[in-house]
């Protein structure tokens, strides 16, 4: 019988491969959403038709409403950037809504740690992993950067030691600074807000099982869809400042 | 000055005092939006995936502030 809540700021580990590898309960999820998406894009694609079956309306409905929306943003750079922004949009929300299936951080295991017996549960919300939304801002901020040297070539750099002025060149290194902080942002929003969700409905569940988590799981919803739409539209709005064309 | 239950004062204190700034922040980008929208409903579109944007910028910062205050807590 399980003493009180079990909850726990980093993923728990539950095997090894190899002698370094530890895959905690978080990758193991997330692997598993990443093969459910593989599937569904497999046989969503594998007949297409000019008259779209099941399968593939669900599909035309999620691209066509991510690309009107992005459209608005990067106008005539959409085509070049829609990959990397729809699979960040299509992968959060799915790792956010997966925290939320019955089983995830229920099911789980007793193991032997430093003597007594401890909880592990088997799934844990992808996101809720402070490695993982790292991992996708780390990602986010280098695709930005390179976009910008890119596009621009090296007088993208001129953002950042403009050495007009001692004003100027101060606002450089501002500029260079907010670009680390984008990063501790872009995580922390997306760790914080999935992480803080597990913890309501964990500690919800906890103090009245029946009928009190279903307004919360509502809530947590919308927070992983809101949160995935976040992230998306901040990349693709800093990727359409770091490609801004001047006009001279 | 009591040492045991000091750990339970920082915890409120983090997420309690950080809640503040992001709380008034939020409902001064809702004044803004829906004066704009009252103004002119036609844009309510493009002011409302704004206002969307702006309110997340502000929310991060509580975000912040919980995130410190679970860390307390859990270890």
């Amino acid at each position: 019988m399980s003493s009180g809540i079990h909850i726990s700021l980093a993923a728990e580990k539950l095997f090894q491969i190899g002698n370094i590898f530890w895959v905690t309960n978080s990758l193991l999820t997330s692997w598993l959403v990443i093969l459910f998406l593989i599937i569904f894009s497999y046989l969503t694609a594998r007949k297409m038709s000019l008259v779209p079956g099941y399968l593939q309306s669900i599909a035309e409905i999620t691209v066509e409403g991510i690309w009107n929306l992005f459209s608005t943003i990067l106008q005539d750079r959409t085509k070049t950037f829609f990959s990397l922004i729809a699979t960040y949009f299509i992968y959060i929300i799915s790792l956010n809504w997966a925290g939320l299936l019955p089983g995830v951080g229920t099911i789980g295991l007793e193991m032997v740690e430093e003597g007594h017996k401890v909880f592990v549960p088997l799934f844990r919300s992808g996101t809720a992993d402070l490695n993982t939304t790292l991992a996708l801002a780390i990602i986010a901020m280098l695709i930005i950067q390179f976009s910008g040297l890119k596009t621009l070539g090296l007088n993208y750099l001129k953002k950042f030691i403009n050495l007009s002025s001692p004003i100027m060149f101060f606002v450089g290194i501002l500029e260079l600074v907010s670009e680390f902080s984008k990063v501790i942002s872009f995580s922390f929003r997306l760790f914080g807000n999935i992480f803080a969700g597990e913890v309501l409905l964990t500690v919800i569940a906890f103090l009245m099982p029946v009928f009190a988590p279903l307004p919360f799981l509502g809530l947590e919803l919308f927070v992983g869809f809101i949160q995935a739409l976040v992230f998306s539209m901040l990349t693709a709005v800093f990727l359409s400042l770091a490609t801004v064309k001047s006009e001279h | 000055m009591p040492v045991e239950g000091l750990k339970e004062i920082a915890t409120a204190l983090a997420i309690g005092l950080g809640a503040l700034g992001p709380g008034i922040g939020i409902g001064l980008i809702g004044l803004g939006a829906l004066e704009a929208i009252g103004r002119n409903p036609e844009a309510e579109g493009k002011i409302r995936t704004n206002m969307i944007l702006v309110v997340a910028f502000a929310e991060a910062v509580a975000i912040y502030a919980l995130v410190i205050a679970l860390i307390i807590k859990f270890t």
